[in-house]
């Protein structure tokens, strides 16, 4: 059975589960730092990154502000290249559309490439319900799918699994799915890729029809964008019979020459090479090579619900670098899945709660899984203010009365504050000064690593109103 | 300018949690201003900036506290706080809260007094246009640069260059300073675990430089970083930039704190 993250605790349980697995935090850490380095060294590089930057972030405020004349460009420009155009509203109706399309061609084995939106929607699952096995050829997507595992980044899924970890799935796992790992597996890096290539490669070879999703689509020509760094998705974009890419509608783009402006982005800051190895693109069938049949499955799924929330819809700039969750120190000690979903980190805190709504617990605490320290901020390729978002998704949780305690306490606190006598004696009296100060009372959390301060004697204005007294 | 201004045109806003924790931090302002001839009034009506009613989702409780914050500051030419936090609360959060009280006078009101709040070392560079403020302080001291300081209210160099200026001191850079220490307001009492992980890293890189003392802009960053390291037993102190700014050759070594015999 397809595991999935529904009903994950909320993010201060499911974080401090994970902040105690000292593996995971080792694994985490040295994933995270090392992609962080190569980033910088390769952002820095070029003269106009800040321009770049700006550019994006202007070019996809420009397709979200006109989003439904650009989606209705992309379904006449993808049907006039032989292509077929569906519009899936949630998770369910997408589900729905991708299985019948696979159950229509007979196939029962298919293969799925670089679609992080198929594990936003549950499809894997639905697939299986009908009988279908779905194999991911992502090579960290497959060592997740094989480890019977969830997804913990967006760029690189698998990211909080070490390779001793790694080749224990392989040896134990591929062989229940296809070619086994090779006798003898070590953990050396070119034996695990060696032998997921000769597994992954039967895949290929065999499978009809093929899912993916995409990281672009270009308006004016109705072209469809996969940056990869394997081939896996040359691959299966070409092999099969039948591809079927599952994309949000947020994945616009205008035309070539905005698509350049994020091609220049999206490898440097994601992984920190000038130029992704593989860049793929089509444009509908074309006859006698590549796929005879194409479909494109248009998703909203929330995404219209992010694109009415007029701080919020920034999000939906996102190109799914995973740049903040790896400059994110929260992350960094948490990994992804304590974020219960397939979106993890700073736009994870900010995006679940954009397209599901706060009306459940886990959702409502995500925006609250930040420090607010904005280094997520600076390494946004499309700009994002996160700790803007995060902080507007905070207001809107208090007033939906989620904490209706914590808003009384701080509601007695400010009123108690705002009236200057009051406050006077509260500081002078120290006593109703508690509820401000973690320190003084016994807030869970405060105390477990951390001594309390010393309470001083006297407060600063005490002190000044006697030394003012001696001035004058 | 009036030409006989009632009272003193700046203003100390010492914050809350100085006030009533960090009252050193206050009295080091004062000293440190009146050193450089700026004379500071202390309005004593004056309260909380609303910050953590902010961060946490309450905005029409910051609005009072905003509109508090206005009328207590109105008359004032500058005020100076020490708390590069608190200090960005007028232009960043108070326009917000205005809005989401549906009150436009406050967004008037704090449009006009924001640009005339300002963190202390922002104040003694920019507005003073002085580094050397003839503090002697000959202790080894490291400085960490808290996460609003550095990225919201942007003071780059400016807190390095004024412990660089100190006469005696034995300045050390702290290791991956520019990482969050894990306080985050109510973040350390929401998500206390992962708080404590990365406040554990923050003290461990501490301890790595050898300094004694560990300056900051924030005294709520300096509490987290403080507790973890008093906790852990080890005797590093923690002290606002002002406090050791403030202080003079006259003053001495600080008790209770190694002396450093040749600065670096």
């Amino acid at each position: 059975m397809t595991r999935s993250f529904l009903g994950w605790p909320a993010f201060p349980e499911a974080a401090e589960r994970e902040v105690g697995n000292e593996q995971l935090r080792e694994n985490v850490r040295r994933a995270t730092r090392t992609i962080r380095g190569k980033r910088a060294v390769l952002a820095a590089e070029r003269p106009d990154w800040e321009q770049l930057r700006d550019s994006a972030a202007a070019i996809k405020d420009q397709v979200l502000a006109g989003l439904e004349q650009y989606l209705l460009q992309v379904e006449e420009k993808v049907t006039a290249a032989g292509g077929t155009v569906h519009w899936a509203r949630d998770a369910a109706e997408a589900n729905r559309i991708v299985t019948d399309l696979v159950l229509a061609t007979g196939e029962r084995e298919i293969v799925k490439v670089k679609s992080m939106l198929t594990e936003e929607i549950g499809l894997d699952a639905a697939l299986e319900a009908a009988g279908i096995n779905a194999r991911e050829t992502d090579l960290a997507a497959a060592i997740v799918q094989l480890g019977d595992d969830l997804p913990s980044h967006v760029v690189v899924p698998a990211l909080h699994r070490n390779r001793s970890e790694i080749r224990d799935i392989f040896a134990r796992e591929m062989g229940r799915h296809g070619r086994p790992a090779p006798e003898g597996l070590t953990d050396d890096p070119a034996e695990l890729a060696e032998a997921a290539r000769l597994h992954l490669r039967e895949k290929f070879l065999g499978a009809r029809v093929a899912v993916s999703g995409a990281n672009f689509v270009v308006a004016e020509t109705g072209t469809l964008v996969v940056v990869e760094s394997e081939g896996n998705g040359r691959m299966c974009l070409t092999l099969a019979d039948t591809l079927i890419s599952v994309v949000g509608i947020e994945k616009t783009v205008p035309t070539w020459a905005d698509l350049e402006v994020f091609l220049q982005l999206l490898a440097r800051n994601a992984t920190g090479e000038r130029m992704a190895p593989y860049t793929s693109t089509w444009t509908g069938t074309t006859h006698g090579d590549g796929p005879r049949d194409f479909h494109l499955v248009l998703v909203d799924n929330g995404r219209t619900r992010a694109l009415a929330d007029p701080v919020g819809r920034q999000a939906l700039r996102c190109i799914r670098c995973g740049a903040c969750m790896n400059t994110c120190p929260v992350y960094e000690r948490t990994g992804g899945h304590a974020y219960g979903s397939v979106y993890p980190g700073p736009i994870g805190a900010i995006l679940n709660p954009l397209l599901k709504g706060l009306d459940d617990e886990q959702t409502a605490s995500l925006p609250y899984a930040s420090t607010l320290c904005g280094a997520c901020n600076e390494v946004c390729p499309v700009r994002i203010r996160f700790t803007d978002v995060l902080l507007d998704l905070r207001a809107q949780v208090a007033d939906g009365g989620k904490h209706p305690v914590e808003r009384a306490a701080l509601g007695a606190v400010g009123a108690t504050m705002a009236r200057p006598l009051l406050w006077k004696a509260a500081v002078k009296g120290a006593g109703l000064v508690g509820p401000l100060l973690p320190a003084r009372t016994p807030v869970p959390g405060w105390s477990d690593n951390r001594a309390l301060p010393d309470v001083p004697k006297e407060s600063f204005r005490t002190w000044w109103k006697r030394n003012e007294g001696e001035r004058a | 300018m009036p030409p006989n201004p009632p009272r003193p045109r700046t203003a100390l806003f010492v914050t809350c949690l100085n006030d009533t924790l960090f009252p050193g931090t206050g009295r080091a302002t004062v000293t440190l201003l009146r050193r450089l001839g700026v004379e500071v009034d202390f309005p004593a009506a004056q309260s909380c900036c609303g910050q953590m009613h902010f961060n946490t989702g309450y905005r029409k409780e910051t609005a009072r506290l905003a509109r508090h914050f206005v009328d207590t500051f109105a008359d004032y030419e500058e005020i100076v706080v020490p708390s590069a936090s608190c200090a960005g609360m007028p232009a960043e959060a108070y326009p917000l809260a205005a809005e989401a009280a549906g009150d436009p006078g406050l967004a008037r009101a704090v449009a006009e007094l924001a640009p005339r709040v300002v963190e202390l070392t922002q104040y003694l560079t920019d507005r003073l246009g002085v580094e050397q403020v003839g503090a002697h302080f000959p202790h080894r001291v490291t400085y960490h640069p808290t996460c609003h300081s550095l990225r919201a209210t942007g003071l780059g160099e400016r807190p390095h260059r004024l412990l660089r200026a100190v006469a005696g001191i034995d300045y050390v850079e702290l290791p991956a300073a520019q990482e969050c220490c894990g306080f985050g307001g109510t973040f350390a009492v929401k998500n206390p675990a992962v708080s404590g992980a990365m406040n554990g890293d923050k003290a461990r890189h501490v301890l790595e430089t050898g300094a004694h003392v560990l300056a900051a802009v924030d005294n709520s960053c300096l509490m987290n970083i403080g507790g973890r390291l008093t906790k852990d037993g080890h005797p590093v102190r923690t002290l606002h930039l002002a406090e050791i700014l403030a202080r003079t050759e006259q003053d001495g070594p600080l008790p209770g704190v190694p002396v450093v015999e040749a600065a670096r």
